[in-house]
């Protein structure tokens, strides 16, 4: 089915802009790259309408990648179900993002650059997601974060931006060694990478043998997972990576890249059934995050931030879905989230562009009168976030919350908390929008936003151009009928549907929850807007802590990132060589003069205190491998 | 014994064509930069690059023949002939990589080649010994040659202070491990490798263990003292950051993948029997080697000498392998000396151009704003600064990757793990580089840079490009790696 | 090999012991002299400690070998030394000095 042409299509579209993109006109740049995704679009329908209904997963394997003793790495790709949503999400979704940025990216320079590393982007995704094997998946995972890095860092004149960057990458650092790891003890336990072997040979396993491994394994994925879904305690680089330009925060902070974690512990389904205590973990940490993201979401006043910790706590429901082991939930969760939170991404991308590069909603406000079509589509995806029936976040958090009652009842009353928060601060950010009169700066002195610095001073607010708005109409449509496409019946072959009469009380309660969050907003924003203002002054104490996040970049700027850097500095640098050696010398030395004649040529720098270090290994060695002294 | 078996047979002196003909062609270099003009001086680095093409090709004349040859003395199998063709590719990329750099120095380009030359027959001597005083007398011949190109401009001052240090901390270094090589000597019988580890299993001949062993720490010192293992790498910095870039490039890959060649065949074929003793020291070595590499890199501000931390550091991982003490990890170790030779040449290659005359630039902070200002040359020196921290799709990550594998096969498991976190610290250096080069303001340092010569950039462009072959395609070398390491036991 | 007559006087673990002393005294040299020349004779030093001890061996184990042994070092040694003074001299001309311990301008 030549499965290969569809990651192929966006990896020539990014060599051919990559390479001759400065000398090609605008044009051409704009063709390559959204034809490139649209083409493997096209061929992801064709592959799935040759294979419907697509019972069992087809593989095709090209070549033998790595073969060293009994390891055996073919670069083999994969279509299953699962693998059919991801691929939608992915290449559909990412099409009208890349539509959109020819129009939000039309006045930036690098315009050619910014389109390779987009398409360059789309095929590490698309192998991230075909990918056969758990290497080929880590390979895809690996070039994701790189373009992410690449692509948050764009506007690289600005420290911000380049900080955010290297934060994003270090931080996935951090997952990544977890994943690796990971993959080295699944190596280890069930010799081999590849899913379908590793999956089946899980399968066969009574629960008893090997559990401990395969929690360790599955706890390790979960690290993985945090690090590139941004769950706690990593989730810190995902709000910052909003200095990237908007589509890319869409693109691949909303809808694509931070949900490979989800993904990957679905697929790893099989381990995490064998390790129900992981499984609970996995629970806990979504749930947590989903709550503490969520909170933070509740006073940001940077439209992206808002949107950005909301990102934060959906994904944190996704891991709350698979951990109480509703893994298509969880899925299915990740597609609607795809529709509806790329379109707010693009809504605030569509309003920042009408402010002229203002963030803040505190300078927004009244912006109906001029951007009717992102208001409308705005309000189509926060009615879908906020879980209101019967758009498609209603559908895919109900699953959710649904399988967290049946995992333990207080994960659903936390859960159900969050989405009334949820409801409260998406209808914020849009009644601050669209809402009362236009509080910017006078029209003819239009202000510089920080950031996604977008300025090109004109008049008053005004709407995008169509090739923005037509891709935000498709999401909202999207947004609000994507819930009628079953994902958890589509995924029941391979993840078995819980048995158990519904709840509908739970329904109500958690419909609610979001109706009275809107309520709320609406109340505090609309009617009253200045009773929001001394709420926010009466509870000045709580309001500063959430305002600051919890101060956590402070705290691991205190506890780690700030003695990493000094210990390195002083104890490696400055205090072994400089300061052990050199204080030796210098202090005993002054005293012993004949000690010191040996020990003052200990130092840095000279010969003779290179080879005092010789003989001093010379004697270790001795000691060691001569004498067995230790053994 | 009649006379007539010490008269070397022809297939003994097709063994040693490599190193015969590196000879030869660098007496007629030297003997030409004699007798010839200047105008000819460029001709005789082409020269040079056809003696080691034709050594390369003397390399696989003499696997053909493979066996042992000068009674015994020196044996040509796969994995003599992966660490010759290794270091003569090496070369190869010293001298394109040099071109500039000598033009530019206004140096002497026929002594250059020669000694380089030279340098790499010491090298093939090494890879090809199967007998202590041949591994002796390969690594004098790589080292004296190398000590003269470390202090390659006799007027600075840099250059002298690097090659005293190389050369007086270099030979202290080898007279224990010839000190190392009588002790074997005197109490096996013999000086070659099969004949020791026969010795050293026959139970009733072994000789007392902890004089053995005593000998076998002497050679360990030399060889950790060539291959930069802590404790004995203090030496490193100082050379590299001292000696011309290019020689940097040579210095830290060629003599290194020699000395762990006689490193691994001399340890695993002759010592293998007193493995227990040796093996707890090599994993100490290796952890210490890596943590001195990595930490000490993290502060540095001069980028010669952060490459050289960084080829301590990786020289850690390679002890690695050698700890793993198996056929796959010998496989590992080559397939790492390889990839590493090619991103650390290419990091070098870079900044030979980049530091311009006299290496003004040498800074980390020199780099600012190369990517906007030279996108090309910015995104080879990624790619190799990916390859150094060990990102997928770079041969860097393969070597990385098939070490870790064969030290968790031997169940290196903390091993395996602070040598993942070492890499996870040195993320952060060689990021910064590249933060550095793409994110900060352009600064006076990339202004009305040069081009690049033909020379270096076939040099770095070669480097990428394998590079990424040993990252897509790894079984490429691997296999080649796999089937030699089967031969050293 | 013809049988030689060993010298019953000396015992040949003396000889050895004289070696390891040279090769001692050729390290604390290294370690204690300030003079480049002298340390670079100190590693001379340690190399005929060497030779010695490959000559005792031969001896012992009644082998050619170890003799053509020291040749080769002694040979290495002289081309050491040819290399080893060239620097030094450029070191000389450049820094008019022989300390060991000045010539300390790249550290940490």
């Amino acid at each position: 089915m030549n499965l290969w042409l569809i990651p192929i299509f966006p990896l020539l579209g990014s060599a051919i802009n990559g390479v001759f993109g400065r000398r090609l006109p605008k044009q051409v740049v704009n063709l390559v790259a959204v034809g490139s995704v649209l083409l493997s679009f096209l061929w992801v329908l064709k592959t799935l309408s040759a294979a419907w209904p697509l019972e069992s997963a087809v593989k095709e394997s090209y070549f033998t990648w790595i073969q060293s003793g009994n390891l055996q790495i073919g670069c083999d790709l994969m279509v299953d179900r699962l693998t059919a949503v991801m691929l939608l999400v992915v290449t559909g979704v990412g099409a009208l993002i890349h539509i959109y940025a020819i129009g939000y990216m039309a006045h930036e320079g690098g315009y050619y650059r910014f389109f390779s590393y987009l398409n360059l982007f789309m095929f590490f995704m698309l192998v991230l997601v075909l990918g056969a094997n758990f290497l080929l998946l880590f390979v895809g995972w690996e070039g994701v974060g790189l373009c992410s890095y690449l692509l948050i860092g764009f506007y690289f004149l600005e420290k911000f931006a380049g900080d955010a960057g290297k934060k994003a990458f270090i931080v996935n650092r951090i997952g990544d060694f977890g994943f690796s790891l990971a993959m080295f003890l699944i190596f280890v336990n069930f010799g081999t990478l590849d899913f379908g072997r590793v999956f089946t040979s899980a399968k066969s396993m009574t629960p008893e043998a090997g559990v401990g491994v395969i929690t360790v394994i599955c706890l390790l994925l979960m690290v993985g997972a945090a690090g590139k879904s941004a769950q706690l305690p990593l989730y810190v680089w995902l709000p910052d990576a909003m200095a990237g330009p908007t589509p890319v925060s869409a693109l691949i902070h909303a809808a694509t890249m931070v949900t490979a974690g989800v993904y990957m512990v679905t697929r790893s389904a099989a381990l995490f059934h064998l390790a129900p205590v992981a499984m609970n973990v996995v629970a806990i940490i979504g749930l947590a995050t989903a709550f503490f993201a969520a909170t933070i979401g509740l006073v940001q006043n940077d439209i992206k931030k808002v949107y950005a910790y909301s990102t934060v706590s959906q994904l944190g429901y996704m891991f709350l879905g698979c951990g109480a082991g509703a893994f298509s939930a969880g899925i299915f969760h990740v597609m609607t989230h795809a529709f509806f939170k790329a379109l707010l991404f693009l809504g605030a991308g569509s309003v920042i562009h009408a402010c002229a590069g203002e963030q803040d909603l505190r300078y927004m406000g009244g912006l109906r009168k001029y951007t009717p079509i992102t208001m409308i589509t705005l309000l189509c995806a926060s009615v879908a976030i906020a879980g209101v029936p019967p758009f498609s976040g209603f559908f895919s958090k109900d699953e959710i919350l649904a399988a967290a009652y049946e995992h333990a009842p207080w994960m659903y009353w936390v859960g159900v908390f969050t989405a009334g928060m949820t409801a409260f601060y998406v209808f914020r950010a849009f009644f601050l929008a669209f809402a009362g009169q236009y509080r910017g700066p006078n029209p003819h002195a239009a202000g510089h936003g920080h950031g996604d610095d977008h300025g090109h001073g004109h008049g008053k607010p005004h709407e995008s151009p169509l090739v923005m708005t037509v891709p935000l109409m498709i999401l909202a449509i999207g947004s609000l009928a994507g819930g009628f496409i079953n994902i958890p019946k589509w995924l029941e072959p391979m993840y078995p549907l819980a048995e158990g009469p519904e709840n509908h009380m739970l329904v109500y309660i958690s419909v609610a929850a979001g109706l009275i969050g809107i309520a709320i907003a609406f109340f505090l924003y609309v009617v009253k807007p200045s009773l929001a203002e001394s709420l926010a002054s009466a509870l000045s104490g709580p309001y500063k802590l959430l305002y600051n996040k919890y101060f956590v970049d402070e705290v691991y700027d205190a506890t780690i990132v700030h003695p990493l850097e000094e210990g390195s500095r002083t104890v490696l640098w400055r205090g072994v060589d400089a300061g052990v050696i050199d204080g030796t010398v210098n202090g005993v030395g002054a005293r012993a003069r004949g000690m010191g004649n040996v020990l003052r040529l200990l130092q840095g720098g000279n010969i003779g205190g290179y080879a005092a270090w010789v003989v001093l290994g010379s004697l270790l060695v001795i000691l060691y491998v001569g004498l067995g002294v230790g053994r | 014994m009649p006379l007539a078996n010490f008269i070397p047979t022809a297939d003994d002196y097709l063994r040693y064509l490599p190193e015969i003909i590196l000879t030869v062609v660098g007496v007629v270099i030297m003997f030409l930069e004699a007798v010839g003009g200047e105008r000819r001086k460029p001709a005789l680095g082409w020269l040079a690059g056809a003696g080691l093409l034709a050594a390369i090709w003397g390399s696989v004349v003499a696997l053909g023949v493979g066996g042992t040859g000068f009674q015994n003395m020196v044996i040509v199998d796969g994995f003599a002939t992966f660490f010759r063709i290794l270091v003569l590719v090496i070369g190869l990329l010293t001298i394109v990589s040099s071109t500039q750099y000598l033009d530019r120095e206004k140096a002497n380009a026929g002594e250059f080649h020669a000694l380089l030359l030279f340098s790499i027959a010491g090298q093939c001597v090494m890879a090809s010994a199967n007998e202590l005083i041949m591994v002796f007398i390969g690594l004098e011949i790589s080292s004296i040659a190398s000590y003269i190109l470390a202090g390659y401009l006799r007027d600075d001052r840099r250059n002298n202070e690097s090659a005293l240090k190389y050369f007086l901390l270099g030979s202290f270094a080898t007279a224990f491990l010839l000190y190392g090589v009588a002790w074997v000597y005197g109490l096996t019988g013999s000086t070659n490798l099969a004949e020791v580890r026969r010795v050293l299993m026959t139970p009733e001949s072994a000789p007392n263990l902890v004089l053995m062993g005593t000998a076998a720490a002497l050679m360990f010192v030399g060889f950790a003292f060539k291959v930069s293992a802590a404790p004995f790498q203090v030496w490193a910095p100082d050379v590299y950051q001292g000696a011309p870039a290019p020689v940097s490039a040579f210095m830290s890959t060629g003599p290194k993948a020699a000395a762990f060649a006689v490193f691994l065949r001399v340890f695993i074929t002759a010592f293998g029997p007193i493995a227990t003793r040796w093996e707890p020291f090599v994993w100490g070595s290796a952890i210490a080697t890596m943590i001195v590499g990595n930490f000490a890199a993290l502060t540095q501000t001069n980028i010669k000498r952060l490459l050289a931390y960084s080829s301590i550091a990786h020289a850690g991982y390679v002890l690695v392998a050698v700890t793993a003490h198996s056929e796959i990890g010998t496989a590992a170790a080559m397939f790492y000396l390889a990839a590493y030779a090619f991103m650390q040449i290419g990091a070098f290659a870079v900044v030979t151009w980049f530091s311009r005359q006299g290496e003004k630039f040498v800074n980390v902070d020199d780099l600012a704003g190369l990517g906007e200002r030279q996108p090309m040359v910015a995104a080879m020196l990624t790619i190799f600064l990916l390859s150094l921290i060990g990102v997928p799709l770079t041969g860097g990550f393969f070597g990385k990757f098939y070490i870790f594998r064969a030290a968790l096969d031997s169940n290196l498991v903390w091993l395996t793990v602070i040598g993942l976190l070492n890499s996870a610290v040195a993320a952060y250096y060689y990021l910064r580089l590249i933060v550095v080069m793409y994110m900060k303001e352009p600064g006076a340092a990339t202004e009305n840079i040069g081009p690049v010569s033909a020379g270096l950039r076939v040099a770095i462009l070669g480097s990428a490009l394998a590079t990424l072959v040993l990252g897509i395609f790894p079984s490429l070398v691997l296999d080649f790696a796999g089937r030699s390491a089967a031969l050293v036991k | 090999m013809p049988e030689l007559p060993l010298p019953t006087s000396v015992p040949l673990s003396w000889y050895l012991l004289l070696s390891a002393i040279l090769f001692a005294l050729g390290i604390a040299g290294f370690l204690y002299r300030r003079n480049i020349i002298t340390v670079f004779m100190s590693i001379e030093l340690m190399l005929n400690a060497v030779n010695l001890s490959f000559v005792t061996f031969s001896y012992k184990l009644k082998q050619v070998d170890g003799h053509i042994f020291s040749f080769f070092v002694m040979v290495v040694a002289a081309a050491e030394a040819a290399v080893g003074l060239a620097i030094i001299l450029t070191v000389f001309k450049n820094r008019r000095t022989l300390e060991v311990d000045e010539i300390d301008s790249m550290k940490y």
